[in-house]
């Protein structure tokens, strides 16, 4: 990484040369810097809506960058490690998408863990590609779906050495890695891309001492979300390509779905959040670190609650951990997660990133502060004090293997019919349903309906979770292929 | 000569204060400290510009946490302050012989140091060896306390400022853990008669009396709080401010005080009906009226 060169911001540099330049806007948006809608003006800002400009020559252009958008994806390749960057407006889930349509043509065979975002299987959707998935061992005391172990990474190639990719999530929303540089030599030695979704780990890249990165495992796609831990605004998320990964082509890929409007305000908080990643980086990932594990010491010091961490760590199924992520096991309470999600944002005004069934996460970043850190802890161990059920049930795992019937989209687009959740087993499911968060799909397009999994999403309804992704808005009745 | 200092008690609402010099300013790693010089109030102390206590008016607030308390539970003996760092509350209660302990929990040395350098008969309370001072944060302080107070002390006044977390539920939670059966919390209520003060005033209420057996609040006026009028939570396990106050035992101990009397007690606990009114609809005791 060149230091030197990281200082510079160059389509904030645009933004603000341009500002200055007072033009006459007889472009869009019709807002002209925000004197057409006075309220928006006054809510978000006057310096806000006055950057909410136009692509335009000064400007360059995030679908065909030549400029200032050409070097800020070349300074985030330089400050990732990776042989291209590209800056995406779509959110994660586009670079996810982008990544698995790059590489993936109808029928191919891609090989990955089923506890994956909706955005992969969605690609899958899209694309028409088959899921190899290789089932996740599974930790029964906390619930949670583990690591993709490289033994059984080098099974499915065996079984299947026409598959075209292999994606990797690293790490999960629960901070579970896989052994990433294993299983990017499997998928070289044997002609395969690997694609990692990295929605959860942009830090990788600049703190110390955690789990290895995408580009630095050497593998060929890494989709980065930029606005979760690198502190840029909602929405903005960055694409690595490594060396053996044709960019140009990548690029039409993005193209065919991304906008042709990409908001500069998300493009200038990429840029201006690389560079502080780059330059500042590694000092701010060490205090989140030093805060997360203080957060852990003190929330295990409750009793009853189980922050897990490092002692996961086994080699296969969990090969790192990443300590930036606060993930509390709550069933030892007896509440499910959700329980106490609910708790802290109606009864303590604490938002936490999401509840599920057996824990909570809470996103720790280079926003937070240590007094805000004792609130979670303080409220955590107020809620034990208050409403611990001795005889709480345990909560079921998070994760229930699949029966894949045919591919997400031949069953997403097969002539389907409306059947109650309760009446759906036996059925083959035509579309997604999973909790939000964390958005990993109970059930896929294409995968046979269970008994266990209709209670499943019963449990979760009935426990408050947020349910989507079903027609049906209230997830009342699914669509099940016809016959 | 004409230097002002101006608090913003509301965005068209501001007290100013004739300064004649400044004696000290610095920024710690929570808040800035300042304090002045000035004729009228001699000198006195802000944080993030805000006033937190002058010499002309420091008695009232310590005075009214402190005495209040004394004259209803029977039987003090360990004394938790939280906030506290300028040593005016650990005062008050130094002047009673039966207590044994007082834990004085602020996380800001710098302030602690800036109050024993200016304002010493403040930190007086410093140096009597039953007061022991902790640089922690009030709320993992109270974490590790459980059934071991007989008051606990809210000493902190800024609920959006960097104590944010003193005035919530975990908070209110973790003093009731740290209490014993009969233990008594008394906190800052903050100021109810401006509208931008008036819905913290009321989620903090609102919070305090789901905690708390018993809740009430009680007045004083003290002319540097926005509108001159302040407010304090007495939040109880088992006794009661009025009903369990006993005014012949307090009186005999002769304590001098420049603000409190048992006389004052009884009708600080009388409020203006606008305020009676707020809080009876906290406790949903009464309809919302919408403004």
């Amino acid at each position: 990484m060149d230091k030197n060169w990281q200082k510079s911001a160059p389509i904030y540099t645009a933004l603000e040369n341009f500002r200055k330049r007072r033009v006459v806007p007889f472009d869009v948006p019709g807002h002209k810097r925000g004197r057409g809608n006075p309220e928006l003006r006054d809510f978000l800002g006057e310096k806000c809506v006055s950057v909410d400009v136009n692509s335009m020559k000064p400007l360059d252009n995030l679908c065909h960058p030549v400029s200032v958008v050409r070097e800020a994806e070349d300074l985030a390749a330089d400050a990732f490690g990776a042989s291209h960057a590209f800056l995406m407006v779509g959110g994660t889930t586009s670079a996810v998408q982008s990544m698995v349509l790059s590489v993936l043509k109808a029928n191919d065979k891609i090989i990955m863990p089923r506890n994956v975002h909706k955005s992969a299987i969605n690609a899958l959707v899209l694309c028409g590609a088959v899921p190899v998935y290789v089932e996740p061992e599974l930790n029964n005391e906390i619930g949670i779906a583990l690591g993709m172990e490289p033994e059984k990474v080098e099974q499915a190639v065996r079984e299947n050495p026409d598959a075209k990719a292999i994606l990797v999530n690293n790490p999960t929303y629960y901070g579970i890695c896989s052994d990433l540089k294993k299983i990017v030599e499997i998928g070289h030695r044997n002609g395969m891309k690997v694609l990692v979704d990295e929605a959860h780990g942009t830090h990788l890249y600049f703190g110390e001492n955690l789990p290895v990165s995408g580009m630095a495992a050497g593998a060929d796609m890494a989709a980065v979300s930029m606005h979760k831990s690198g502190g840029s605004l909602t929405q903005s998320s960055i694409l690595l390509t490594g060396p053996s990964v044709n960019a140009d082509y990548v690029r039409q890929i993005i193209n065919l779905t991304q906008t042709t409007s990409a908001s500069y305000l998300l493009l200038s908080s990429l840029d201006i959040s690389r560079r502080n990643l780059a330059l500042r980086g590694k000092e701010s990932f060490g205090k989140v670190v030093e805060m997360s594990e203080y957060a852990r010491d003190e929330i295990n010091s409750i009793g009853g609650y189980y922050a897990y961490g490092r002692e996961l760590i086994n080699g296969t199924s969990v090969y790192d951990f990443d300590v930036t992520k606060l993930a509390v096991y709550t069933g030892g309470i007896g509440l499910n997660g959700i329980e106490v999600y609910d708790l802290l944002r109606d009864e303590y005004d604490i938002q936490i990133e999401f509840g599920d069934l057996g824990n909570i996460l809470a996103y720790i970043s280079i926003g937070d502060r240590i007094r805000d850190i004792e609130r979670l802890v303080g409220a955590l161990a107020d809620i034990r004090r208050l409403y611990e059920k001795k005889s709480g049930a345990l909560a079921p795992a998070e994760y229930i293997n699949p029966t894949v019937v045919c591919t997400p989209q031949q069953a997403f687009y097969a002539d389907k019919v409306s059947v109650p959740v309760a009446e759906a087993a036996g059925r083959i499911c035509g579309e997604s349903v999973m909790c939000y968060p964390p958005g990993i799909p109970i059930l896929a397009p294409g995968e046979m309906v269970t008994k266990e999994i209709i209670d499943h999403i019963a449990y979760a309804k009935e426990k408050g979770c947020s349910l989507q992704g079903p027609e049906s808005m209230e997830i009342e009745s699914l669509k099940v292929l016809v016959g | 000569m004409d230097m002002w200092f101006s608090e913003i008690h509301t965005p068209n609402i501001k007290l100013s204060v004739r300064v004649d010099r400044q004696l000290y300013s610095a920024r710690s790693e929570y808040q800035r400290i300042d304090i002045f010089e000035s004729k009228e109030l001699g000198k006195f102390l802000t944080l993030d510009g805000k006033i937190i206590f002058s010499d002309a008016d420091e008695f009232i607030y310590n005075e009214m946490v402190s005495h209040v308390p004394m004259a209803v539970h029977p039987n003090v003996k360990k004394v938790l302050i939280i906030g506290g760092g300028d040593g005016g509350v650990a005062r008050e209660y130094s002047y009673y012989p039966e207590i044994e302990e007082i834990d004085v929990v602020e996380p800001d040395r710098m302030f602690v140091e800036a109050c024993e350098n200016f304002f010493p008969d403040m930190t007086k309370a410093f140096k009597d060896p039953r007061v022991k001072v902790f640089h922690e944060d009030g709320l993992r302080f109270l974490r590790k306390c459980m059934n071991e107070y007989d008051i606990i002390i809210n000493d902190s006044v800024d609920p959006f400022g960097y104590t944010e977390g003193l005035f919530t539920r975990e908070f209110y939670g973790g003093c009731y853990r740290a209490l014993k059966d009969d233990g008594i919390m008394v906190y800052q209520h903050g100021s109810p008669f401006y509208d931008e003060d008036e819905s913290a005033f009321r989620v903090m209420h609102r919070k305090v009396y789901r905690s708390f057996p018993i809740s009430r609040v009680y007045q004083a006026h003290i002319p540097t709080c926005p509108s001159g009028y302040w407010m304090f939570g007495f939040a109880s396990k088992k006794y009661h401010p009025l009903k369990d106050f006993d005014p012949e035992r307090w009186d005999e101990r002769g304590i001098k005080t420049w603000y409190y009397t048992t006389h004052l007690h009884r009708g600080a606990f009388m409020l203006p009906k606008y305020i009676e009114d707020l809080l009876e609809e906290e406790e949903g005791k009464r309809e919302k009226k919408s403004k």
